[in-house]
């Protein structure tokens, strides 16, 4: 459905250069939920707004790679072509609903906005589509909620528009960027819930960011797990969390903190995540790696097949697994 | 009101504490309406243990807080610190005592001074002590920043030029600089990524553990409550709705609010993917709420006496506590 390809994006300030993204490769098929998980400043929503091409240029600049949807590269399209692609094919769901709303326009005007931009559609038709969009991801008493402005809704609610309006025009990719990070628990496993079902009832694909471990294993079918501007490890969900295979996806899941885990001391990952303008030379977890040895320092690590579609970017540990089929 | 008799292990017990602020409207700014922001709570903290305060936004758990440190003033109610009544003292009375009582705030950012190096802001703190002599308040900055895991010579350095979790660690030897014994956690960790939060999650408890500290620690993560806390009080809209030691709330939570945040926790370690059992509708504003239980609007088991009486904390079992009719019967 969604194919990215090596995609490298490198950022400019005052001559550094931060290579935010350093050759990402992932695809999202058909109906499937993907889940893109890494901490702050590995590339997540680098990676989402480049496929949209929302990226501001400069200061960053795409240096390679291909993004390929419904057969086109995205990357090669011009900004009228995008335009027909972005909010209608392809549409996204951010973080602050309360920033990513106009304030001034109410939530039926913006909602009309994005049906208008890419269909003819009668003005009776058009309110009709409001109102079930409203309806569909859960909003009671739809007719009125749409003459309400932004700052008369809750935060859920704010979500829940957003997603209306992500889903104005039946997009194929829904990419939601951290949709439920700003959301208390019980209102986020509302939005969750909401998710899979539409998602079930609309067989869209469904692109989701977070750095959120406990959200990763409740929604998505398959994983990539995000360092310092690469795929670390990919993989279904049940291969990602009971059976990981790089340092750093064990150290993650490793170091959160849950009641069955009391009295011990929390695993740790030494170190912070490195400045994206000066990442080390090779595996770029390298210093903070457990396993580190001498070749980690100099060459970038290689894929690493387990099998399944479970790969790892780690031939240390797959040494050591000595797996039957020979290395990579 | 629930007989919790004041231990002498406590170091902090609160009795019947509100906060109710004015909703106010109009040129004459008249009050129209009050929000119970912390509406009769009760709790005691033993030395050397931690209490979880976990609830919603808007539930009232930072506004405890800020009421224990005396940084807001509390409308009714007793703060009894170490078997001392300290609601009713004057800010000048209550100078001694900030020694004693400290706080670390969520945001690492802005919680520190972006003028001053981050040894001028922990020595600040031991001015307060007395400590006269240069060197002296030098070798300690130099000793609390390696107590939390920070180079000494970081001292010189300003705080724009630490990451995340090495500011929340300042923050901490700040806080750590006049020997407190009592520290109150104001979401520590939230804004920290997870393998920064982990750190320090790990340095709070040997912190504890080494100086016998008493944390309350005020999260919504009930991950990380469960994990750090010996006893938990879940709050919804003011109200303490369970209360009871770590070990029971997670094993065997009574409240329906409980039930829910529990079941609302996506969590990695559960192997079937249920489908979470949402709570329907939003956290209701605290503004005038309706008589009766606070949790009616949105609890799947209500029923009529939940709309009329008011319901109490009740104990159910030794240190267990709940707030509902179903639960206690009749």
């Amino acid at each position: 459905m969604l194919s990215v390809q090596d995609v490298r994006v490198y950022f400019t300030d005052n001559g550094k250069v931060a290579r935010a993204l350093d050759g990402v490769s992932y695809e999202v098929r058909t109906g499937e939920t993907v889940c893109l998980v890494g901490e702050s400043g590995c590339g997540k929503t680098v990676s989402a707004l480049t496929i949209l091409g929302i990226i501001p240029q400069p200061p960053a600049k795409i240096m390679g790679g291909r993004i390929l949807f419904d057969g086109q590269n995205l990357l090669d399209l011009g900004e009228r072509e995008m335009e027909k692609i972005r909010g209608n094919r392809i549409a996204m769901v951010f973080q602050e609903p309360m920033t990513s709303l106009n304030p001034v326009f109410t939530v039926g005007e913006q909602i009309r906005e994005t049906i208008m931009i890419h269909e003819n559609v009668s003005e009776k038709a058009l309110r009709k589509r409001c109102v079930q969009l409203l309806k569909d991801v859960g909003i009671p008493s739809p007719e009125e909620r749409l003459k309400d402005y932004p700052h008369q809704l809750s935060g859920g609610q704010r979500q829940r528009v957003m997603i209306a309006m992500a889903l104005a025009c039946n997009p194929d990719v829904v990419i939601a960027d951290e949709p439920t990070t700003a959301l208390d628990v019980t209102i986020q496993a509302q939005i969750l819930n909401l998710f899979r079902e539409l998602q079930r009832t609309r067989q869209m694909s469904l692109l989701y960011i977070t750095h959120d471990l406990g959200v990763v294993a409740t929604i998505a079918d398959r994983i990539y797990v995000m360092y310092a501007g690469i795929i670390v490890e990919q993989g279904d969900t049940a291969h990602i969390f009971h059976d990981p295979r790089h340092p750093y996806t064990q150290g993650l899941l490793a170091s959160l903190p849950t009641r069955t885990k009391r009295g011990g001391t929390l695993y740790t990952i030494p170190g912070a995540v490195p400045d994206p303008a000066y990442k080390p030379a090779g595996c770029p977890f390298h210093p903070r790696c457990q396993f580190a040895i001498e070749s980690c320092r100099i060459e970038f690590p290689g894929m690493c097949d387990y099998g399944e579609g479970h790969v790892s970017r780690c031939p240390v540990l797959y040494e050591r697994a000595r797996p039957p089929h020979g290395a990579a | 009101m629930v007989q919790r008799k004041p231990s002498h292990h406590s170091v902090l017990t609160v009795e019947g504490l509100k906060k109710y602020f004015p909703v106010q409207r109009g040129f004459l700014q008249r009050a129209i309406g009050w929000i119970k922001a912390v509406d009769g709570v009760d709790f005691a903290i033993d030395r050397g243990k931690t209490l979880g305060l976990v609830g919603e936004s808007g539930c009232g758990k930072s506004t405890i807080g800020r009421l224990i440190l005396k940084l807001l003033e509390a409308d009714a109610g007793r703060i009894m610190y170490q078997g001392h009544d300290i609601s009713g003292l004057s800010e000048e009375a209550m100078r001694p005592l900030r020694k004693e009582m400290q706080i670390i705030f969520q945001d690492p950012y802005g919680s520190l001074n972006p003028r001053m190096t981050v040894g001028q802001s922990i020595e600040e703190g031991l001015r307060t002590l007395g400590m006269k002599g240069h060197g002296e308040r030098k070798t300690k900055v130099a000793h609390l920043l390696e107590t939390v895991g920070i180079r000494p010579d970081a001292a010189a350095y300003y705080p724009h030029q630490f990451s995340g979790g090495q500011r929340q660690r300042i923050g901490i030897a700040r806080a750590l600089s006049v020997n407190p014994t009592l520290i109150i956690c104001d979401e520590p960790v939230s804004a920290l990524d997870v393998s920064i939060q982990s750190q320090i999650i790990n340095l709070l408890k040997e912190l504890q553990n080494t100086l016998g500290l008493s944390y309350l620690f005020i999260s919504h993560d009930l991950n990380v409550v469960g994990y750090l806390s010996d006893t938990v009080a879940v709050m919804y809209l003011g109200h303490i709705m369970e209360y009871a030691p770590a070990e029971t709330l997670y094993d065997n939570p009574l409240h329906p609010y409980t039930l829910a945040l529990l079941s609302a926790i996506p969590a990695p370690e559960s192997d079937e993917r249920h489908q979470l059992p949402a709570l329907v509708g939003d956290v209701p504003t605290p503004f005038n709420p309706p008589p009766g239980c606070k949790f009616q609007g949105r609890c799947p088991l209500v029923e009529d006496r939940c709309r009329t009486k008011e319901i109490k904390l009740y104990t159910v079992n030794e240190g267990h506590t709940v707030r509902c009719w179903k639960v206690v019967g009749e």
